[in-house]
């Protein structure tokens, strides 16, 4: 009896939802950009994601340069790739990812060479998703190792500074970190010193994932055995030289596996900049479906978001599967570590 | 130099406050508050209220949406974790494909895709009636509570119990989301469990139902408590995304009051305050529970 549950299950399942999920996403769906077609329509109006793609890809950056994003996106890809390599990890990898950010931010903004001043203020849609998520995650690594390290310090004070902020950012929702930024930072500045919006919530983001990251660290940092601090101290390295040629290398492999998920944690989170008004890949498409001609169209378009969400984060997902159950992987770190 | 950067940000900050005429300290909270507050939940408030009673009603209303949450999310991802224990293949596979499909798209997606379903409902008079007396509408849902029967006025049902499509949708996307989560540490908590445990059971003459209750279920809720607290701590977290779809959660009319009364940094010391006590509170229980466990 017991085994026919389960295929009666999925037989209802098939039948109530999946026949009529493919009806309405291809059977009846249009796929020309035609509003009128699509109300005439019963099933999805997929010509609103064809209509709508370039604007969802980068927003308002001004049409003719957005080569530009494009490029830099696909230089920010071949990054995250290129780290994903056992391979590639290696003392180069921090000045490769350097540079890389560097000529991302020269080729984003522009302004020399011909190429045309473009203002942060225009970079939007999935470029500025990966853009947010990229420099948050780069930018909050040293500074998650820094607050690691802080935690296990033998000084009172900076132990507890670092545990304190830990603890204060694991705490409260990043909603309120995100309207600290944008709603309070303004009065810590003197009157004409402004730093826009974007930069604040960029800031806002580097400090809410460095705790996290920085418990991930911890993590990786307590499986290593005391014999290898011990064998550092007697060979006689100073604590700078036994952290960074000892500690930091074996500490940072073992990991890798959480930190993928934490990164992948961070990817969907910055789609809360929205709640601020940031322009990025969600708020392209809250934009696009305020046009009167898509208006009520937002189940497909929510639907092709997750999608897009899903094609990265399940890709980084199965590579940290992957690396965990690779035969040369030491032992993943505490599952507590994660967020 | 931490002191020079904080006597430049607070002489800052007052120089900033008085040229815009911002009274700094909580004295705002005794005052008329004047918004109306679509939906509420053990406390009586009107917009004569003042903000400290709006708040209250804030952190209730979060409450209120994050407990059932809470009961539902354990519920729908312990029956999913255990279906992707289960011998059958397919079943196995359908519980896996929901875990990736929900843990990889943003909660936030999730919940502006809910809300836009629950919006799109057609009107109280054509309303959808899956299961007798249940009506589902543009307006909200409605059914029968405590004997009484939702009935169809001139715009809208009234009678029985009501959720707005802001509740439904949070419910839903909160549920939906941890239990992703939960059923992942449901899993791995009964492998946790090594099978020996399990055939010495059998072994004993248990019944298998009686070898699960009794022996696989007791080890492995040593596994799973911790990491479930930290699950249900999220979805308190999580609740504060309440205010991208509408919903007066606390942080929804934490940002109402900054909006009105200028005073930002004492409405995100507010939301910072409440939630930091939850999550200090849940960290203590949990500190409490592996001590008692470690005694036995």
């Amino acid at each position: 009896m017991r085994r026919f549950i389960a295929p009666i299950l999925l037989v209802l399942l098939a039948w109530k939802g999946l026949l009529p999920f493919v009806e309405w996403a291809f059977v009846d769906a249009v796929w020309r950009p035609d509003a009128a077609a699509c109300r005439a329509a019963r099933g999805a109006c997929w010509g609103f994601v064809a209509e709508k793609l370039r604007f969802m890809l980068f927003g308002t950056y001004p049409f003719d340069e957005q080569w530009r994003p494009a490029l830099a996106t696909g230089a920010l890809i071949a990054l995250w790739v290129l780290s994903g390599f056992r391979r590639c990890w290696k003392p180069w990898l921090p000045i490769a990812w350097l540079a890389g950010l560097a000529l991302i931010g020269m080729l984003m903004w522009g302004g020399f060479a011909g190429l045309a001043y473009v203002d942060h203020e225009r970079w939007g849609g999935l470029a500025l998703t990966l853009l947010l998520t990229t420099f948050g995650i780069a930018l909050a690594f040293p500074l998650s190792i820094a607050l690691a390290l802080g935690r296990r310090s033998a000084l009172p004070v900076v132990r507890g500074l670092c545990v304190a902020y830990i603890e204060l950012i694991r705490g409260v929702p990043l909603i309120s970190l995100l309207f600290m930024a944008s709603v309070m930072v303004p009065l810590f500045l003197p009157g004409g010193m402004g730093i826009d919006k974007l930069l604040r919530a960029q800031l806002a983001l580097i400090l809410f994932a460095a705790a996290y990251l920085a418990e991930v660290v911890r993590g990786g940092l307590q499986a290593i055995p005391r014999a290898q601090y011990e064998m550092a101290d007697a060979l006689g390295l100073r604590p700078a030289q036994k952290n960074l040629y000892v500690v930091l290398p074996q500490a940072l492999r073992i990991a890798v596996p959480p930190l993928v998920s934490t990164i992948i944690g961070f990817f969907k989170d910055t789609s809360l900049v929205t709640i601020i008004g940031l322009f990025d890949l969600l708020q392209a498409v809250k934009v696009s479906l305020q046009e009167p001609a898509w208006v009520g169209f937002g189940t497909e378009a929510y639907f092709f978001v997750a999608l897009v969400y899903f094609a990265f984060c399940f890709a980084m997902s199965r590579y940290a599967a992957r690396l965990e159950k690779a035969p040369s992987a030491p032992p993943s770190a505490p599952l507590s570590a994660l967020p | 130099m931490l002191a020079a950067a904080a006597w430049f940000i607070v002489s800052n900050t007052a120089a900033n406050l008085e040229s815009r005429h911002i009274a700094s300290g909580f004295a705002f909270l005794r005052r008329e508050a004047g918004f109306e507050i679509g939906e509420r939940f053990f406390i009586a408030y009107d917009s004569a209220g003042s903000y400290l009673r709006a708040l209250a009603v804030g952190l209730a209303n979060t409450f209120k949406v994050a407990l059932p949450g809470i009961a539902l999310a354990t519920a729908v991802g312990t029956l999913v974790g255990l279906c992707r224990l289960a011998k059958d293949p397919m079943l196995r596979g359908l519980a896996a494909a929901y875990v990736e499909f929900v843990r990889n798209v943003p909660l936030l997606v999730q919940l502006f895709f809910w809300y836009t379903l629950f919006t799109q409902l057609p009107p109280p008079r054509e309303a959808l009636e899956p299961l007798r007396g249940v009506f589902l509408t543009n307006r909200g849902i409605y059914f029968p509570l405590a004997g009484s029967v939702p009935v169809l006025d001139r715009f809208n049902f009234s009678g029985g119990g009501s959720l707005s499509p802001e509740f439904a949708t949070l419910l839903v996307g909160l549920t939906l989301y941890t239990a992703a989560f939960i059923a992942e540490i449901v899993r791995a908590g009964v492998r946790a469990v090594p099978r020996a445990q399990t055939q010495a059971a059998l072994a004993l003459g248990l019944q298998p139902a009686a070898a699960t209750r009794y022996v696989v279920f007791p080890q492995a809720m040593r596994v799973i408590v911790p990491p479930l607290a930290s699950q249900y701590l999220n979805l308190i977290k999580n609740s504060s995304l309440a205010v991208a779809i509408g919903y007066p959660d606390l942080v929804s009319i934490a940002n109402t009051t900054i909006n009105q009364t200028g005073q930002a940094i004492e409405g995100v010391a507010v939301i910072m305050a409440v939630y930091l006590t939850i999550s200090l509170a849940i960290s203590a229980f949990m500190n409490w529970y592996n001590a008692r466990l470690g005694r036995r």
